[in-house]
């Protein structure tokens, strides 16, 4: 337990640019350990004097972070005008279908974390998807099974 | 270390070839206006009347070099490399230099690895797998003898049988200025960048302008904001300049959130020296201290590359106290936000900056009063401080001189959807969207019919196909109701249901809503609603009109660009393919078939 908040208080004090604020506190700790554990809240705010209110307010606002520990993998699959036009909406679905969900989520043995994403940065090569930050472009039904049964082997 | 000194260490790093055959005319936009300015120039430029011409060589080695920018990623560069770097050892090659580059445009033809053997010219390879690099390593490198077969095209230099690359069609049109060094340098060694050229503005600028004088060159370059709004940039920068107070910000904007624009991360990736040297020059003629580049977190390459940057330009002393041994100090960092596409709005940004929520603020009073920590601040897009370097290396006339009336310079475009050639391209601001779509972007993919474009992002809306003879011009797209925005223009073919688009697009909307003023946060939920009831094929009379009670109430009632122009998308699509809308109303039926299959709109509303 003590080494896992020393891993966050690490976070929080070594981050490299000058200006250090509530939001760049919090991404430090996303970076480090994943997700936002109610230990780092108290440790954003009292590096950064905001209340723990405050700090809460920024954390609850940005959807990229999350409150419980990480899945191993993560799949972001981008619904974006581009990849729309270009057969997202069918990646998604397959996707989904290989995963037995409906929505966003985790799968319930906690190994693979399904997010959209409204941009991942690579219009070019629509549809595009991320696994565990990696892009990847042109993607497929198929392609997209594939990396699902390489991930989840 | 003076000027000169890094200068000189640049080139003897970096040797340039020089003549009239070689690679990239780092500088061949025109005549050099002032042949006068002497020193602080590229060594080529002595003598020579008319295009100057030189290429970064590495020296006496092959230079291999791979594109790495968010697009070649996507399409496998890393594995390229490996399979390069195992060609390499396994064929006991070990004087060849191997770089990372960033976009040199050609994403349809990513992953894209071009080689220049020592004294020939630069041969560019596309859609290269790590089976095909081990054919065009063994032939290229290995035995001298470029790939006829698998070559795109050559640069500075002819091979029997290979095009020259700028005969492409996606190059053909294009002026580069901003993109001048995208794909070309490798963006993790300011050395290149200033054996290129680069940094030569400011020191000119710190050694023979006062600020006023780079601000009037500003000014009389017309230069306009690259973000959206197309404000003259000097007019904004006169604004801070005029202000007393001690501590003043350039905010550098790379909050890039529309979907089918990457231009801005393109550029920060490809040349992140040319955004600092562009920020550090506004903050010059601003006399501004401190500066931020904003960008999203995860963006890993673009933010690597631009800390990598800031990191060598304080080496040098090209930022910090006293820059370059002048009376001038600046610093800058970058600064991290979370997912919202509302932070690219500049007082959200701001707000960003200080850690917060990023909604919007009031104004006024307006950022160059009050801006980020307090303080008097200027925001520019990353494009419009990346033309800085060069409109003063070259003087704003020059700049004035290329474009359409008030619309000068050039427009970076982000080409993506159902085109041949997707891509990133610069070209001359005043060509039409027809030469845009079917000269630079190849045409419709599988010789369907365009159907329309979509420009400006998600809240510039549509254009019918008969609008292609629009040009590019700030002001001809907004009389046409559009938003030539920050250059991503989405096409999409005949098979495209404008009904789904626009849900498509509102659920963006919706998605990005920061949920500060509620007409925007719950007008936004209640429009995607109608669109998902239309598209299940369950529309009702009367959505129409509903649709546009809740637009105009989102107008009249938002504080930023979000909210007043996010009903665009459902007006605009209404106003091209109003019959369509009406066939899923009154008829339940979608004319192209698109709405029978299942949708998905994610929702999350921000409070």
């Amino acid at each position: 337990m003590d080494s896992f908040r020393e891993r966050i208080t690490t976070a929080v004090n070594n981050q490299p640019q000058p200006t250090v604020t509530v939001l760049s506190s919090l991404l430090a700790v996303e970076d480090a350990i994943g997700y936002i554990p109610q230990e780092a809240v108290a440790v954003v705010a009292n590096r950064t004097g905001a209340s723990i209110n405050d700090v809460w307010a920024v954390a609850s606002f940005y959807p990229n972070f999350r409150f419980t520990p990480p899945c191993d993998h993560r799949l972001e699959i981008c619904w974006g005008p581009s990849c729309h036009l270009s057969g997202a909406m069918p990646v998604i679905a397959a996707a989904q279908d290989a995963l037995n969900m409906d929505g966003e989520g985790d799968t319930p043995d906690g190994r693979l974390s399904l997010r959209y994403n409204t941009c991942l940065g690579a219009c070019a090569q629509a549809p595009v998807i991320a696994v565990d930050h990696h892009l990847m472009g042109r993607q497929t039904p198929d392609s997209v099974r594939t990396v699902i049964s390489e991930a989840l082997p | 270390m003076s000027f000169a000194d890094i200068a000189a260490e640049a080139s003897r790093r970096w040797p340039q070839r020089a003549g009239s055959d070689v690679a990239e005319p780092a500088r061949s936009l025109g005549q050099v206006t002032d042949p006068g300015d002497g020193a602080g120039d590229p060594p080529s430029t002595e003598g020579g009347p008319g295009e100057e011409t030189f290429a970064l060589t590495a020296g006496s080695v092959p230079w291999i070099r791979v594109g790495t920018a968010l697009c070649g990623k996507a399409a496998g560069a890393d594995a390229v490399i490996d399979a390069i770097k195992d060609v390499l050892a396994r064929n006991t090659i070990t004087s060849a230099l191997i770089s990372e580059v960033g976009c040199f445009g050609l994403c349809f033809a990513e992953p894209l690895v071009d080689i220049q053997l020592p004294n020939g010219p630069r041969v560019f390879y596309g859609n290269v797998t790590p089976e095909t690099a081990e054919q065009i390593i063994v032939g290229h490198v290995a035995n001298a003898a470029p790939v006829v077969d698998l070559a795109l095209g050559t640069q500075g230099g002819s091979v029997p049988g290979i095009p020259d690359i700028s005969q492409h069609p996606m190059k053909r049109n294009e002026t580069r200025i901003a993109l001048r060094n995208a794909g070309t340098i490798d963006p993790g060694d300011i050395y290149q960048y200033i054996a290129s050229g680069g940094y030569h503005a400011l020191n000119r600028a710190l050694t023979e302008m006062t600020p006023q004088e780079m601000l009037e060159q500003v000014n009389a370059s017309g230069l306009r904001g690259r973000g959206g709004a197309a404000f003259p940039a000097g007019t904004k920068w006169n604004f801070l300049a005029g202000s007393p107070a001690p501590m003043k910000y350039i905010l550098c904007n790379c909050e890039e959130g529309d979907p089918g624009a990457f231009n801005d991360k393109g550029i920060l990736e490809s040349d992140p020296n040319t955004v600092v040297e562009g920020v550090t020059l506004a903050g010059y003629a601003c006399a501004a201290r401190r500066g931020y580049i904003f960008i999203r977190h995860g963006h890993n390459g673009p933010i690597d590359r631009a800390r990598q940057a800031i990191d060598q330009a304080y080496d040098l002393g090209l930022l910090g106290d006293n820059i370059l041994g002048s009376e001038f100090s600046f610093d800058l960092e970058v600064a991290l936000t979370g997912d919202s596409y509302v932070s690219g709005e500049e007082t959200a940004l701001m707000e960003a900056i200080e850690g917060k929520r990023s909604m919007p603020r009031y104004r006024p009073p307006f950022p160059a009063q009050v801006g980020v920590f307090g303080q008097p601040s200027n925001i520019n897009n990353v494009k419009t401080l990346a033309y800085v370097p060069e409109i003063v290396a070259r003087g704003g006339e020059w700049f004035a001189g290329i474009g359409h009336e008030r619309s000068t310079g050039t427009a970076i475009i982000c080409l993506s959807g159902a085109l041949n050639y997707t891509g990133m391209v610069e070209v001359p601001m005043g060509l039409s969207l027809r030469e845009v779509l079917y000269d630079v972007g190849g045409g419709v993919k599988g010789g369907k019919e365009l159907k329309l474009v979509q420009t400006g992002g998600p809240l510039g809306g549509v254009l019918g196909a008969d609008s292609l003879d629009l040009v590019l011009d700030f002001e001809v797209f907004r009389d046409a109701g559009a938003i030539l925005g920050s250059g991503g223009i989405i096409a999409a073919d005949e098979d495209t249901c404008i009904v789904d688009l626009t849900r498509a697009l509102i659920a963006f909307c919706q998605y990005e809503s920061c949920g500060k003023c509620f007409p925007c946060r719950m007008g936004m939920s209640h429009l995607l609603e109608v669109l998902e009831r239309m598209c299940r094929l369950e529309g009702e009379p009367g959505d129409m009109e509903l649709m546009r009670t809740i637009g105009l109430n989102m107008q009249a009632g938002s504080l930023c660009g979000h909210g007043q122009l996010g009903f665009n998308p459902v007006s605009s699509a209404i106003k091209y393919f109003g019959p369509e809308f009406e066939a899923h109303i009154n008829e339940h039926r979608c004319p192209t078939g698109a709405c029978s299959r299942q949708t998905f709109s994610p929702r999350l509303t921000r409070r």
